[in-house]
């Protein structure tokens, strides 16, 4: 058999696994999107607090921010916790010991969660515009989803070093890959300018992808920017991905090497 | 699979592995490293075709030494050859050839047998509607029905969900498998069942196994060559009969064991699993 063959054979086995993981999970599925759902519309409507000339411009920055944070989210999440995931299920020494570029078996995991993650983004969406009845059609859509494709890239790389931390700690790998997860909601200006926040916490913003995510999208989205004037910062994000996904790639193949050596792979370490 | 192997090649070759491990622990104020020799300078050449088993009493390095040769620990000493290719070097092509049934049915749970299989078939590059096909036969072969393909792993016994993992090792036409206590815990009818399948398997599938046991009877039936296992070294490696009449004192398999390890394995089981 062709090796692609194969390898494509096992990336799309990762994916339909995942995917009937959802169905089995189907209830908490449920839960998670109504919360969600109730979490970005709470936020939205703050926007809906402030005096009327405001409002509709403030209510998108929000929903912006959070639509953005919840796919970026779940991307890094899934990526993030797929170690986890599998050692708590007992099958990562199963997964990990097939003949598959472990490349193979991260990009099945990474193209589950983009499409996992656009999926429960756009029934929000969704939700959020009939909802406020907000007028988006100055919008540059196309511009939005390619900062959207762009900013998905640094992203799975930070997932991949996130991934990272179960194989290194068996109890608290998962722990820590929450506390990345809060610092990046925290620095990157998912509901207010990055502006804002204290000098010394600011420089932290800089290094977030989703900083220029959110900024890109909401000049395309509010300021109805044409794509020619996003070119830049897709650019930007898309050369970070290509940086931060082969670096993240080489630490999860260090890590994973490392708890070969020390017998951290199976389950309970 | 792919892989090409030579004729002549030994199935497995270790030359003086060994593996340690070191375990930290926070005790208040300092750590604490606990180092454990887990297999020491083991030597080891399995013929094809034949079935090895490993006897050992609990934490004596049985599994160590199969997840070395599975490519999922790397030995701090020696070398580990399957069918002449280092596991180390050669890490993938191993993996084409082996494949390994452990003690705990690493499966995800809430899966149904079905999609178990189907995500297990696809890791190895068999397609989903040859890997369903066999699965069919060889479970039903295992005494498993049919209609328990689509139930929830975590609604099947043991006996049936062990049946299941060694269902999914045989769907990638294994050359070397690697059976770590497939039938601990399972009931006699499953056990024989088990049993006659992995006779079938060398015969049928020109497959090389070692397994890991704590069952004499179960030694004795399927083992060409038996090697005892005890703090990391092999303290014999011979026919069940030649240790039996070294070891055994016309008494069987486990007086010899017992002779040699010191250990009694009536507990050694109910530990497992």
């Amino acid at each position: 058999m062709i090796a692609v063959e194969r390898e494509a054979r096992a990336l799309g086995s990762i994916v339909r696994r995942n995917f009937h993981l959802i169905r089995r999970y189907a209830g908490w599925e449920v839960v998670f999107l109504f919360y969600n759902v109730i979490n970005t519309l709470t936020i939205g409507l703050i926007g809906l607090s402030l005096p009327p000339g405001q409002r509709a411009h403030t209510v998108v920055f929000l929903a912006i921010g959070a639509l953005l944070w919840n796919f970026l989210s779940i991307l890094f999440q899934e990526i993030s916790n797929a170690v986890s995931w599998e050692r708590w299920e007992g099958t990562i020494e199963y997964s990990f010991m097939a003949p598959i570029h472990r490349l193979t078996y991260l990009m099945g995991v990474c193209l589950y969660a983009v499409i996992y993650g656009l999926v429960r983004t756009v029934v929000i969406l969704i939700v959020v515009m009939l909802f406020f009845h907000v007028s988006i059609q100055r919008a540059d859509w196309i511009g939005a989803l390619v900062v959207l494709t762009a900013s998905a890239l640094p992203f799975i790389g930070l997932g991949l070093m996130g991934a990272v931390l179960p194989l290194l700690s068996t109890e608290r790998g998962a722990q820590a890959t929450q506390i990345i997860q809060g610092v990046l909601l925290l620095v990157s200006g998912v509901y207010y300018p990055v502006s804002v926040l204290p000098g010394w916490l600011r420089w932290m913003s800089y290094g977030s992808p989703a900083t220029y995510t959110l900024q890109a999208s909401r000049q395309a989205i509010l300021g109805g920017r044409a794509l020619s004037s996003l070119v830049g910062i897709s650019l930007e994000l898309f050369l970070s991905g290509f940086i931060l996904v082969p670096i993240g790639l080489f630490i999860f193949q260090t890590a994973e090497r490392w708890a070969m050596h020390r017998g951290t792979l199976k389950r309970n370490g | 699979m792919d892989s090409k192997i030579s004729e002549g090649v030994s199935a497995i070759e270790c030359h003086g592995v060994g593996k340690t491990f070191k375990v930290v622990q926070r005790n208040k104020w300092h750590r604490v490293a606990t180092i454990t020799h887990a297999v020491k300078g083991i030597d080891l050449v399995l013929p094809r075709h034949q079935i090895l088993g490993v006897l050992g009493p609990n934490g004596s390095g049985k599994s160590t030494l199969i997840r070395m040769m599975a490519t999922l620990l790397i030995p701090d000493e020696g070398t580990i050859q399957v069918f002449g290719l280092d596991v180390l070097a050669h890490r993938m092509k191993v993996r084409r050839l082996i494949n390994r049934v452990s003690v705990e049915a690493s499966f995800f749970k809430k899966l149904t047998a079905r999609e178990n299989l189907a995500y297990a078939a696809g890791l190895y590059g068999v397609p989903n509607y040859q890997a369903q096909k066999d699965a069919t036969r060889i479970l039903e072969r295992l005494g498993l029905a049919r209609e328990k393909l689509v139930v929830p792993l975590e609604n099947l016994s043991r006996g049936q969900q062990q049946k299941i993992a060694i269902a999914r090792a045989l769907l990638t036409s294994p050359t070397l498998m690697l059976l770590d206590e497939p039938t601990t815990g399972l009931d006699p009818t499953s056990r024989r069942e088990v049993q006659d399948f992995v006779l079938q398997v060398r015969q049928e599938h020109d497959a090389t196994i070692l397994i890991t046991t704590h069952d004499m009877p179960e030694a004795e039936r399927l083992c060409d060559q038996i090697a005892i296992i005890d703090e990391g070294r092999f303290v014999a490696y011979a026919s069940p009969e030649e240790l039996v009449k070294k070891w055994g004192e016309g008494q069987g398999l486990e007086h010899a064991f017992f002779r040699l390890t010191g250990h009694n394995l009536d507990n050694q089981e109910q530990e497992s699993s």
